[in-house]
């Protein structure tokens, strides 16, 4: 018995792509500043790299003050609650055609695994990234020549790039283990999701279940 | 050739760029073009037309048998020009270092083209601004052997006798080939006025032995040269001479090799000052570039700017050297000098341009047009191997070297042309020495094609020790690239730089974006997301197989 749920509202989604975007974007050309590769040129990737910033962190301003009024920002608390059978089921439940453990709901969309992963992504990664970016930035434009040095403040900046690169690569895989390869990128185009009201306990998972997917 | 039409542009900044950036952010937030614009009047410099016409001069109403005569009429009315051009260095070719206290100028140096200047005077003192220096006892204090032609000539017909010490040209004579006539000094001096870039390049465009030899950056291409070979000098870019830069105050000119302004910070000055500098600075300001008027040109004009402190104006915009046809000279090998043909005669060999590869008198000579410089952090001082100093001949001998580095404020990157080249030395003292080319008597090596009492009579002449030992040593000279300055657009792009294998490959002890990485950070974060690919790449390989098997399976 399944019902159609609105999991992502547009206000989410119009964040999410944004932030999709800027951040591919930023990924891009941060690795050819970087020089791991020679696409646009450097002066181009750098100059599209500063503003692309620019806008992710108003993007992030905007998203940090929605989280914090409306609440959503719990739905990254971390728990361990039930982590051990989302882990098993990506290591092995999904081959057999088990139903994923975790069943989404508006009040709480990520599963424990997920919802640890944006926090990493969120509190260590981004505020990394943005940390040292707008020193890599200012201490060129702004800040004393002699002060600090910007080896340190350029490789923290670039480790934390190889994290959000890491981040992006699992996560864009992940959108494939839904029901179907697409479920997940499906709802969060949409925003809708089938609800499945029979698989929400763990416990009720039905290996014989038709899976039409992978 | 003089001031037809200068219209120079200078370009006025905004001195604070924050408040720029924030506004960059504001266009972000508000998703508009609300970058503040940046407004640029444009100066005009006028030309001063002159208020004596020297052609009316009743002093100048005759002929002249020498130039002599010629500056005693200018004395008349110019009465302290003698002194002021006796205190320059076009004069003394001799220059206390502020700096490093040492004795340099022509008169003291060694070079790595025709080495130095004493014994030699004859021949090197055809381009000294007076008449008749051929010795020891020319006398510097006698104005009236000052040569205000051969800078202030507007005719282009004063010729100097190529070997006679500065004297002019009596009689008619073929210099490599061009034919060339005696002046007529009386209408030269009835011409006189301002110098050029035709004046100033008679000798320094033909330093090191010959058109573009020395420099890599001064040739004759710049006496009517194309917007992309000079910005500044081309009639249809700025239409400046050379004293537009290299202003003067009382004859001394401005522009020093031996202590070049390498970093200004004072820019154009306060607004009407006339600064006796001849930086780029001094007339585009220490923040030359333009912010745009949206973020992206915005952000670009403040990053450029931000890089002034660090980067010579001239590394950017100076892409190459010797860019105008001419080629210059990147290595002699005096060692090889003196090889006679089978015959006994002279030997003499040119490139497929004409330029002299080989020559008995000269040794091997190597050219090159069209040169990527080389790039060093450079604080202005030049300090000189001089040969009263030891030299270590196991390696390359700097003729001159300097300091800078990253941490040195004072510094800046600058292009140079490295001359290198083999030249003889002292083995036993292991010192430079220098040595009689010219003359007439057989210790000159250009006669004698001897190199022992070629150097022994100049060491003696200078009142230096010589062991008597011939030896070679390799050299290696550096020149600060400043002039062909590129229109904006031919500048060195960002990447050529900010990259693993860019211009500044050679250079060390800072972080370069672009070039610089830690290995073992770039290592491990690429075997991780090399892992990562392959999981993913079991885990989907998994989930087909077992996918599969149950599809088998039902």
């Amino acid at each position: 018995m399944t019902r159609t749920v609105v999991m992502f509202t547009g206000l989410e989604r119009l964040w999410h792509w944004s932030q999709a975007l800027l951040i591919i974007l930023l990924l891009l050309t941060g690795f050819e500043v970087h020089g791991s590769y020679s696409l646009l040129g450097f002066g181009t990737a750098a100059t599209l790299h500063v503003l692309a910033a620019l806008a992710l962190i108003v993007v992030w301003i905007f998203a940090v003050f929605w989280h914090l009024a409306t609440g959503e920002w719990r739905q990254y608390a971390p728990t361990t609650r039930g982590l051990a059978a989302v882990v098993r089921f990506y290591l092995y439940g999904m081959f057999r055609g088990e139903s994923h453990p975790f069943n989404p709901r508006p009040k709480r969309k990520h599963n424990p695994l997920q919802a640890a992963s944006y926090l990493l992504f969120g509190v260590v990664i981004s505020p990394l990234l943005w940390i040292t970016g707008l020193l890599y930035l200012g201490i060129d434009l702004w800040l004393a020549p002699a002060g600090l040095p910007l080896a340190p403040v350029a490789l923290i900046h670039v480790a934390a790039a190889y994290g959000a690169a890491l981040f992006l690569l699992v996560h864009v895989y992940m959108i494939t283990t839904g029901r179907t390869p697409t479920t997940h990128l499906k709802t969060m185009i949409t925003g809708r999701e089938e609800s499945d009201e029979a698989a929400r306990q763990p416990s009720q998972a039905v290996p014989s279940q038709a899976r039409r997917g992978l | 050739m003089m001031h037809d039409n200068v219209d120079a542009v200078v370009s006025w900044t905004s001195t604070n760029i924050v408040p720029q950036l924030l506004g960059g952010l504001s266009w972000v937030l508000i998703m508009s073009l609300a970058a503040p614009v940046q407004a640029t009047p444009e100066i005009l410099a006028a030309v001063d037309p002159p208020t004596a016409d020297h052609s009316q001069f009743e002093q100048l109403q005759r002929d002249f048998a020498n130039g002599r005569e010629v500056t005693r009429a200018c004395l008349d009315c110019h009465t302290e020009a003698g002194k002021q051009v006796r205190a320059s260095i076009h004069w003394r070719w001799e220059y206390r270092h502020p700096q490093t206290g040492q004795l340099l100028g022509k008169q003291h140096v060694v070079n790595s083209f025709c080495n130095n200047v004493t014994t030699n005077l004859g021949r090197c003192t055809a381009c000294h601004a007076g008449y008749g220096w051929d010795g020891p006892d020319f006398d510097f204090s006698d104005d009236s052997r000052v040569d205000c032609l051969v800078c202030h000539d507007t005719t282009g017909t004063y010729e100097k006798a190529p070997k006679r010490a500065g004297r002019v040209l009596q009689e008619p004579v073929k210099v490599h080939g061009h034919p060339l006539q005696p002046p007529d000094l009386g209408k030269v001096a009835r011409n006189v006025g301002p110098t050029s870039s035709e004046t100033c390049g008679s000798c320094h465009f033909f330093g090191g032995g010959g058109n573009g030899s020395k420099h890599g950056d001064l040739d004759t291409s710049l006496l009517d040269p194309p917007p992309a070979l000079d910005v500044h000098m081309s009639d249809a870019g700025a239409g400046l001479e050379c004293s537009d830069c290299h202003v003067e105050r009382a004859h001394q000119i401005a522009g020093s090799r031996y202590q070049v302004a390498a970093h200004d910070r004072k820019g154009t000055g306060a607004p009407g000052q006339r600064r006796y500098a001849a930086t780029c600075a001094s007339c585009h300001g220490v923040e030359p570039h333009a912010l745009g008027s949206d973020p992206a040109a915005l952000y670009q004009g403040a990053k450029l700017n931000a890089h002034v402190d660090r980067i010579a104006c001239q590394t950017c915009h100076i892409p190459a050297m010797a860019r105008g046809g001419v080629a210059t000279k990147t290595w002699w090998d005096w060692s090889k000098a003196g090889r006679l043909d089978a015959d006994g005669n002279p030997i003499k060999r040119h490139d497929a341009d004409g330029n002299l590869t080989y020559w008995t008198r000269w040794g091997e000579i190597e050219w090159g047009e069209d040169l990527e410089p080389d790039y060093r952090w450079f604080d202005g001082t030049m300090h000189y191997t001089l040969p009263d100093q030891t030299i270590d001949s196991s390696q390359p001998v700097p003729i001159n070297r300097f300091a800078g580095n990253h941490d040195d404020p004072d510094a800046r990157i600058w292009p140079f042309k490295m001359m290198r080249g083999k030249q003889p030395y002292d083995p036993v003292k292991d010192r430079l020495v220098y040595m009689q080319l010219f003359g007439k008597t057989e210790q000159a090596y250009w006669q004698g094609l001897e190199w022992q009492p070629a150097i022994a009579s100049a060491m003696e002449a200078a009142g230096l020790p010589f062991s008597g030992e011939v030896g070679f040593t390799e050299t290696r000279m550096a020149w600060p690239i400043t002039h062909m300055v590129a229109p904006a657009e031919e500048a060195l792009a960002c990447g050529d730089c900010h990259a693993r294998e860019g211009r500044m490959a050679e250079l060390t002890g800072f972080y370069l974006p672009g070039r610089d990485s830690d290995p073992r950070l770039d290592r491990w974060a690429q075997l991780a997301l090399g892992a990562a690919l392959l999981a993913i790449g079991v885990h989907i390989g998994l989930r087909i197989l077992f996918h599969r098997r149950r599809r088998h399976a039902e």
